[in-house]
């Protein structure tokens, strides 16, 4: 205990000082070199501890599980496309990327839907902030930990017995059969998706509720005074106005969606057909040791992210063309 | 006659109006409010059950408890602390998250700086790089990164202290991309003209960088601590992945609770008090800066 303690005071004391050190020790280097050139050499030295650290972490690893992906498990001799037959024609992966894609369309449609409709409710009521605060409440919380709140909700206990379960407890009182929601496919995916859709929700709702605040009122009120219905002002105006937020949540969601790991594997470890494309990875990487498998698996998911990073890349040039 | 007539129908017409709009309220409100309450219920639910004595969690459903007799306890999270691990996994989690929180707002304050007030060729591309890795999915990176700092490479992870160093690092390099969009979105919004006037002041970068740009940019950072804390505090991948399920010594508080769910098949109350644990730390940093929570979600609506 008092080592660690020890390390935490040099940590926070430390580290900070190291890191401004870094700074001024390269504008100290600087100070002889004649003008022109640092010019050119400092703009380098400030993004050098960023651009290794980007390096080493993120694109020479990707690069490299390219070529891994290519490999056998010992990573030594090139298999050609074997990796990815085996991803094809595994019932394991397969069963895991249709998962993923219900992930996809249900977390997307819900979490943007209900942001949506959410955002426009209380932009309504006074207790506007209240209400929004407890919606976003769950993006605080680990996955772990919703996988757990959720895991009681879904609880079952035998017909007869008292439940323990919020959800089955609701089913028994009207009258229907306790449920194994965990257990039965394919609804148990859904069931999965939902506590996802339960941390996912007020992360839409905040970034809509601000494009939302962002419409001018006198618009909507023109709208209104010449006889539009609330339902034809959202349809004809806050709807249209809105798109580009939506598009920002709706890739967000999408990515959340391809990568969805920590709920699947508190929740059910994927089994019961609850499997996903990274907890199947994972499983190849320390269950089986197949790294080759495994960068395959990852592969597959990096170039289904790509439309989503082209979109970004496009939708940045065109904000950078208006600034 | 007429014109009382006419009154008369306006009058009815507005009061049914009225009434319409009074329904409304009723369903808006109505709708706001279950659904606040939908969101609750399962938190409360959590809390509830992990203050009762065990055998009433596994007879009966936690919302019985509100009624009397009431029976609360917290022996379950006496017996979590003293038992399973959990307070150290408290303290690991503390160790793994403060480095990682600091360390890239450094680094992506520096280069954001870079990005923000210095002109050099690439510049643009070297963004534009920055904003595809903000979607680069971490399973990308890990089997090239457990070759280079597992046994076979540099041998950090797993059990040691280096472990720590290994995870500190490693999400320094995964929050990069979001951490330098963000700051540099803010730092390049700035007022041109202080920078400027400190220029012919004849102040250098180092001052121009630590007495005004990061004075100024304090919101955004605020806003960046508080994201990359919940996102480290909350991590299990990369833990996984880095420190692995078996370090008991090592475990943060996601791997433990993770590991106490699937062994603790009937001691459920343990693992409530845990998982409230684990949230204790977010949820009072939540609360304390939502405000700033709320702008770090809006000013980085990209990140992946």
């Amino acid at each position: 205990m008092d080592t660690r303690l020890v390390a935490a005071i040099l940590i926070v004391v430390g580290l900070p000082a190291f890191l401004i050190g870094y700074i001024l020790l390269i504008e100290t280097l600087l100070r002889p070199v004649p003008e022109r050139w640092q010019g050119r050499i400092r703009p380098w030295l400030w993004l050098a501890p960023a651009l290794a650290f980007l390096g080493f972490f993120l694109v020479y690893p990707t690069f490299n599980t390219i070529v891994l992906s290519f490999q056998d498990r010992f990573s030594k001799a090139f298999v050609g496309l074997n990796n990815y037959a085996y991803f094809l024609s595994n019932a394991d992966t397969l069963v895991s990327l249709r998962n993923n894609v219900i992930w996809l369309v249900l977390l997307t449609a819900l979490a943007v839907g209900l942001g949506l409709l959410i955002a426009v409710l209380v932009d309504r009521v006074r207790y506007e902030p209240a209400a929004k605060s407890v919606i976003f409440l769950p993006l605080a919380i680990s996955f772990v930990g919703a996988g757990i709140i959720w895991r009681f909700v879904y609880d079952y206990a035998p017909p007869g017995q008292p439940q323990t379960g919020l959800l089955n407890a609701a089913v028994t009182a009207v009258g229907f059969q306790p449920q194994t929601w965990l257990q039965d496919a394919p609804t148990n995916t859904i069931a999965l998706i939902l506590v996802a859709v339960w941390i996912w929700t007020g992360f839409c709702m905040v970034i809509l509720s601000a494009a939302l605040k962002g419409i001018s009122v006198e618009l909507m009120e023109a709208a209104r005074v010449d006889g539009a219905t609330e339902l034809q002002v959202f349809r004809g105006i806050t709807l249209p106005l809105l798109l580009p937020a939506i598009a920002v949540v709706a890739t967000t969601m999408v990515i959340t969606a391809l990568k969805a790991f920590d709920i699947v594997y508190v929740m059910t470890s994927g089994n019961f057909d609850t499997n996903v494309i990274a907890n199947q990875m994972y499983k190849e990487l320390f269950t089986n040791n197949q790294p080759g498998r495994a960068s395959a698996i990852a592969v597959v998911l990096l170039v289904l992210i790509v439309p989503v990073m082209i979109i970004n890349i496009r939708r940045f040039r065109e904000q950078e063309a208006i600034r | 006659m007429t014109a009382s007539a006419a009154t008369d129908s306006t009058t009815i017409v507005a009061n049914r109006g009225r009434r319409t709009i009074r329904w409304r309220r009723l369903l808006l409100h109505g709708a706001v409010i279950g659904l606040v309450v939908i969101w609750l219920l399962p938190t409360i639910g959590l809390f509830i059950n992990s203050v009762r004595p065990p055998i009433d969690v596994a007879n009966s459903g936690w919302w019985t408890a509100l009624f009397p007799p009431w029976d609360f306890t917290i022996a379950n999270y006496e017996q979590v602390l003293a038992r399973n691990g959990i307070a150290n996994a408290f303290v690991n989690s503390v160790l793994i998250t403060l480095p990682a929180t600091i360390i890239p707002i450094a680094v992506a304050s520096f280069a954001a700086y870079a990005f923000s007030w210095m002109h050099f060729r690439g510049r643009d591309w070297i963004f534009v790089v920055l904003v595809a890795l903000l979607v680069i999915p971490l399973q990308t990176t890990f089997v090239p990164l457990l070759t280079l700092l597992g046994p076979k490479g540099i041998h950090l992870l797993g059990a040691g202290p280096g472990a720590f160093v290994a995870v500190w690092l490693a999400h320094t390099g995964y929050g990069l991309p979001f951490a330098i969009f963000l700051v540099t979105g803010y730092m390049r919004g700035l007022p041109k003209e202080v920078f400027e006037s400190a220029a012919i002041d004849g102040a250098g970068h180092a001052s121009a960088f630590f007495r005004l740009a990061l004075p100024m940019s304090v919101p955004v950072l605020a806003a960046l601590a508080i994201f990359q804390f919940l996102f480290v505090w909350n991590d299990l991948l990369v833990a996984l992945m880095f420190i692995g399920a078996q370090n008991a010594g090592n475990l943060p508080l996601t791997i433990a609770i993770a590991n106490l769910s699937t062994s603790l098949g009937g001691d459920w109350q343990l693992l409530m008090a845990a998982a409230f644990i684990s949230m204790a730390l977010p949820l009072v940093v939540f609360f304390a800066l939502q405000r700033y929570f709320v702008r770090g979600i809006t000013g980085g609506a990209v990140k992946g």
